[in-house]
């Protein structure tokens, strides 16, 4: 299995961490050039791009995070004007807003090089065709993964999201050899197959997946693999770095982040550097974006890193999976959903109280989430119709504003937990087992 | 006959929907010394509700409040039903044309009288209408 850039790619760590350093510090000027929202906190935190001598030195930038997203809604963090971008992504809202993300010509590029060398560490060529479930349009995936297949020759089935029958029929009509999309969409294609006696591995090509934008595991994995025979690669990334980015190789132990193109700090509680392979919070910082860099960024994620030399012969490091939160975002259905959007739903209806919890549970990898709210005394009636309608008008509330489908549960005063401290509102019962 | 007499208190006592809340409402029912007449329970998938008709329903009103129980009195009317076939289609059949929508209703049994009770959206002329069609209704004082 070769390589898509092998002297990039198997550079010793000590190089590549000094060509990280050196992107770190152009990005560093050139974002204080251009941003006066980062100059601004360096100015504050009293420092210049000239202090920062060392990764040591580059901890002192003040962090980015989705509150900046939101602060400078839509573009107002981009650092070049319209004319030299060549497309916008708008992903899902982070607390009701959406994020805008600007990418120049040198962005596309860079990002379809990233996911061209990881599908080419798996096994990806020009011999194969890539069926992309992935939604395209405003959502980063779609395009994302289909510019970055047609950079390595392989033939893209721009398929998109959903219509379950036709998918199957285009891989039993088409030597379709590879799939891109969520495991749990997988997943509904291997149910869907087996309840019509489609064997995918005597049936279809398809042997390749790339699976992604929603949290899951090496069982689930397991058995994705044992019921389709794919091989499937597990998929990093996130709009604010460009969308989806990094992949996993052949090895399938954790995806490579190109070192050259991004610096992956994982911080413990006190924003100390974890120790190799420890988890904690991941902060990004993208080296070559053009339209849109975020320096230090809070993405949320809790993963760990490894620079620990993988036996695919890449030295880039390996990233885990993301095991939670540092924020309180869920990823419901691959939607993130805030509470904060929840209680704002909530605020809206006099007769609900401000007392609610949120359970997560999952069948066959499909969420389902269950708002619990309690009903303000005085509102309460004995009338059952009512009481439907009242509970219709929240789901439907919700569904609109989160753009899932919710289901909505009125609970009499006093029925939920009350909490001294920090309210628990969340109670996460899915499985990835 | 004073109108108001023709017109029933039922309490509707809020109840979670967890194993063991209906014997712990039971319980403060006893406590309080409050004697049911007829109930019913309605359950949804959010919390049950067990409608009652007690002896002196006010006082009892304030006896189970003061427990911590979330109640509500609400306004039903009694039929008296004879005990053959057709006393029932009679009296929905007269609500029905005159044009009154039963919410729900559950049956009672006394010693010497059986009857329905029933939620409607206007019990005073419910209460009318069943009087004029000849159906006796069942009166406060009769329970």
């Amino acid at each position: 299995m070769g390589y898509r850039n092998e002297e990039i790619e198997t550079m010793p760590r000590e190089e590549l961490q000094r060509m990280q350093l050196s992107l770190l510090q152009r990005q560093v000027r050139t974002m204080y050039d251009a941003s006066a929202v980062f100059r601004g906190r360096m100015d504050e935190a009293g420092l210049t791009p000239d202090d920062i001598t060392g990764f040591e030195e580059f901890r002192k930038v003040p962090f980015m995070s989705k509150a900046d997203l939101r602060d400078f809604y839509p573009d107002h963090l981009f650092v070049k004007p319209y004319e030299e971008l060549v497309r916008v992504h708008v992903s899902s809202g982070t607390t009701g807003l959406a994020t805008v993300v600007g990418y120049t010509k040198k962005d596309l590029e860079d990002w379809s090089e990233c996911l061209a060398r990881g599908m080419v560490s798996f096994g990806m060529s020009d011999k194969d065709m890539l069926q992309n479930f992935h939604g395209y349009g405003l959502f980063t995936g779609g395009l994302g993964v289909h510019y970055g297949a047609e950079r390595i020759g392989a033939t893209v089935l721009p398929i998109g999201t959903g219509n379950t029958d036709r998918q199957i029929r285009m891989m039993l009509d088409l030597p379709v050899t590879a799939v891109a999309g969520t495991p749990s969409y997988m997943f509904h294609i291997a149910d869907v197959c087996e309840s019509r006696g489609i064997d995918m591995r005597r049936d279809t090509k398809v042997r390749l997946a790339i699976a992604g934008g929603e949290p899951w595991s090496d069982s689930m994995r397991r058995k994705l693999q044992d019921r389709t025979g794919m091989r499937v690669h597990n998929c990093y990334g996130a709009s604010e770095l460009y969308g989806p980015c990094f992949l996993e190789c052949r090895e399938q132990c954790g995806a490579h982040v190109w070192a050259d193109y991004c610096y992956m700090e994982i911080l413990d509680r006190d924003g100390n550097p974890c120790a190799d392979g420890e988890e904690g919070e991941m902060v990004v910082t993208m080296l070559q974006k053009e339209a849109f860099p975020l320096i230090r960024y809070r993405i949320g994620d809790v993963t760990s890193l490894t620079w620990e030399r993988c036996a695919c012969g890449r030295t880039h490091p390996r990233m885990g999976r993301i095991t939670g939160r540092a924020d309180d975002m869920l990823i419901v259905r691959g939607v993130n959903v805030f509470p904060s959007q929840i209680e704002s739903v909530i605020g809206e209806f006099a007769f609900l109280s401000p007392f609610y919890h949120i359970t997560l549970t999952n069948e066959d990898y499909m969420d389902e989430m269950v708002v619990s709210i309690e009903v303000e005394e005085r509102h309460l009636t004995d009338d059952m119709i009512r009481m439907a309608e009242m509970k219709r008008q929240v789901e439907d509330r919700l569904k609109s504003v989160l753009n899932i489908k919710t289901a909505v549960k009125l609970e009499l005063p006093g029925a939920l937990a009350r909490y001294e401290g920090k309210a628990q509102h969340v109670t996460d019962n899915r499985s990835y087992e | 006959m004073m109108a108001d007499d023709e017109i029933l208190t039922q309490l509707s006592i809020f109840v979670n929907n967890e194993p063991g809340r209906l014997a712990a409402v039971a319980g403060i029912l006893k406590e309080c010394g409050v004697n049911m007449k007829a109930c019913n329970l309605a359950e949804s998938n959010e919390f049950g509700i067990l409608r009652a008709i007690v002896d002196d329903p006010d006082d009892a009103y304030e006896r189970i409040k003061s427990k911590g129980l979330i109640v509500r009195k609400t306004d039903i009317v009694g039929i008296s039903i004879d005990n053959v076939p057709g006393s029932l289609f009679e009296a929905a059949d007269v609500l029905g044309k005159a044009g009154i929508n039963i919410d729900y209703g559950y049956a009672y049994a006394s010693k010497d009288r059986e009857g329905l009770f029933i939620r409607v959206d206007d019990p005073m002329k419910a209460a009318e209408v069943l009087k004029s069609a000849g159906i006796d209704i069942i009166r406060r004082s009769e329970i």
